[in-house]
């Protein structure tokens, strides 16, 4: 039990090399499978350990910190934790069946042999207590899911997977300057014993340049707009299982990352009150959003689609991260699960498209609903859930979000909201409207309901919309937990 | 291939186990100086590189077949985590070497570094084979060079 906060990162990471060991077949995908539900049987237990007595700290090696390094569970990460072992554990059966249709039989062991060590990445960043161990697990997971993306099975995977290797790795670069940099004036890399030592130095230039460089490279891997160019392409060409979980995931753990940086290594006063960092995200954010929602309105290709949609829900986290008030942030942590859930059903649903039809165009879709009736309606949830309709986990997260802009007395940005909402419905619309209001052409009609195999994960994630939506006490009740702790009020 | 190349290919054979030697070196020495897995993975490498470069690829695939190197990169990580998982099982924390010797933690520290820059050293010399086989087959493969 002490072990878990170890154990939950070192079974994938030693699974991974096993995977890619064993036969092309389906012994690395149940391999996979098993150990991502072990995963979230730790993930569980860890965040009901910390709920129930408080923040966990695990010395690797038997080193004590800030000199080894150092494992610290908190609220925060237990919960983040919890969405990537919980994303993981919902992908991997799905992606058996979908990985044998899309990857190629030679690539298969070697596939899930990424897959895990992406798993081992995200897992590593939420759960260290190490700034520059976060860089090592941050390396970890991007290497891998660059891999990952160029295994899809259109050409331009590759080019996809280029792109964010290039802006992957700028990103990586300017975190680990800023990390550098903290290092040089610090003397340490434990973050706890960093925002210890922080307070006395702020007025100095170094670190003012190391919170640009961390603000700036964390931005990168979150996808804020405008540098968010890497990901539509990534997501529309990597393999289905793949989309979902990166989609799910990956982004979410950068969100995952901000958070700590301005809240816990440099604190709230100085991160959104000395510099300035407040306008800068809440200007970009709104453009973000609203032109990233307007883009998706013009996709042809329901994954792209979703892509840009993604970089808009994004543009909402980084609007409450930057309130710096407890609601905004819970506003943001709540996001987080429950865009998560969102996505995470909606890449599904048209992973099983995919598999029946192979193609995700809007266009290609027409009439679905007459054969796949259960993978559209799960498509049809989700997207209520991604505009924010009542009873949809959506609607909590747009709730907490308008909330803490009046709060501030920005009723414009309330305003921005609504409006983007409708954007919201007007991209999901239409994909919905082509397939279920057209006719099916004759040539698909003898498409079959997608397997069960695929439906069982896609609506497991769709009844957690729903049932977030409304029994909001386990997520938004969490992450006002995970907020009041970051911002040092008393609970 | 450089079948022509006389004096290449006997400074080459004769320079191998040198090579490796040095390498073993690198590897073994590295918790007393510079050195450890990772450079003496690099080094080990080299010498496959030029046994390949001076010898031909299909003579270096028959001494180090893909197969195998897969395995072994494989290999090294699995005997990295092994060693933190058995100072789990053995009481301690993950990769707290003191365990492997509970009479004396520096002997165990000893042991500790040796089994992980050992699995380092078995996989970064494995896959960095493992990459030059793979960029330099390409053209085999039907690769536009």
């Amino acid at each position: 039990m002490e072990h878990f906060p170890a154990l939950m990162i070192v079974l994938p990471l030693l699974a991974a090399p096993v995977a890619a060991a064993l036969p092309n077949g389906r012994l690395p995908w149940l391999l996979t499978t098993a150990v991502s539900w072990g995963v979230l049987a730790m993930a569980c237990f860890l965040l009901a350990t910390v709920l129930g007595t408080g923040p966990i700290s695990y010395e690797m090696g038997g080193w004590a910190p800030p000199w080894g390094i150092e494992f610290r569970i908190d609220t925060l990460n237990a919960f983040v934790l919890l969405i990537v072992a919980g994303i993981g554990a919902v992908v991997t059966p799905f992606a058996g069946p979908s990985a044998r249709a899309e990857i190629p039989q030679r690539l298969q062991s070697l596939f899930y042999c990424l897959f895990l060590l992406t798993y081992t990445g995200l897992l590593g960043i939420t759960a260290t207590g190490d700034i520059f161990n976060m860089f090592v697990f941050l390396e970890i997971s991007s290497l891998s899911s660059y891999a990952l993306i160029a295994l899809g099975r259109d050409r331009r995977a590759l080019t996809a997977a280029y792109q964010y290797l290039i802006m992957g790795t700028i990103g990586a670069t300017f975190f680990l300057i800023g990390v550098g940099l903290l290092y040089s004036v610090t003397g340490t890399l434990n973050i706890a014993d960093l925002a210890e030592r922080l307070p006395a130095l702020e007025e100095a230039r170094v670190v003012h340049t190391a919170f640009a460089f961390l603000v700036a490279g964390i931005a990168l891997k979150l996808a804020l707009f405008p540098l968010h160019l890497w990901l539509p392409n990534a997501y529309t060409y990597a393999p289905s299982a793949v989309s979902a979980f990166i989609a799910a995931t990956a982004t979410k753990v950068a969100v995952y990352v901000m958070i700590r940086v301005l809240f816990t290594v440099f604190g709230v006063e100085f991160s959104l009150g000395e510099m300035p960092l407040q306008p800068i995200l809440v200007v970009l954010s709104v453009i973000g959003v609203v032109v990233t929602s307007l883009m998706a309105i013009n996709q042809l290709d329901a994954k792209r689609l979703l892509a840009y949609s993604s970089v808009a829900q994004l543009g909402y986290m980084a609007i409450g991260i930057a309130f710096g008030t407890t609601l905004g942030l819970t506003a943001a942590i709540t996001h987080v699960f429950n865009h998560a859930l969102m996505k995470g059903a909606l890449f599904l649903a048209l992973g099983a498209v995919a598999y029946r039809i192979g193609s995700t165009r809007i266009h290609d879709m027409a009439g679905l609903a007459k054969v796949m009736p259960w993978t559209i309606l799960a498509f049809a949830i989700g997207g209520l859930s991604l505009v924010g309709v009542p009873l949809t986990a959506g609607f909590i997260s747009k709730w907490y979000l308008i909330s803490a802009a009046l709060e501030q007395g920005w009723w414009w940005l309330a305003v921005i909201m609504l409006i983007t909402s409708l954007f919201a419905v007007m991209y999901v619309w239409k994909v919905i409207e082509v397939a279920w209001f057209r006719d099916l052409p004759e040539s698909r009609a003898d498409v079959r309901e997608a397997p069960l195999s695929l439906l069982v994960p896609v609506w497991v994630l769709v009844a957690a919309n729903v049932w977030f939506g409304i029994d909001t006490r386990f997520s938004a009740g969490v992450a006002a937990r995970a907020a009041e702790a970051l911002l040092g009020v008393a609970p | 291939m450089m079948q022509h190349h006389q004096i290449l290919r006997v400074v080459t054979k004769f320079n191998l186990p040198l090579i490796m030697l040095f390498g073993l070196y690198v590897q073994f020495h590295g918790d007393f100086g510079p050195g450890g897995g990772f450079q003496a993975g690099v080094i080990i490498a080299a010498a496959f590189v030029l046994y390949a470069l001076v010898f031909g690829l299909d003579h270096a695939r028959e001494v180090a077949p893909e197969g195998a190197l897969k395995i072994f990169s494989a290999l090294g990580v699995l005997i990295y985590g092994g060693t933190g998982v058995l100072n789990m099982l053995l009481g301690g924390n993950f990769l707290d070497y003191n365990t492997l010797s509970p009479a004396h933690p520096a002997h165990g520290q000893h042991y500790g570094i040796l089994a992980i820059e050992f699995g380092v050293g078995m996989t970064v010399s494995s896959t960095l084979t493992l990459i030059f086989f793979v960029l330099s087959g390409r053209k085999e493969r039907g690769g536009d060079d």
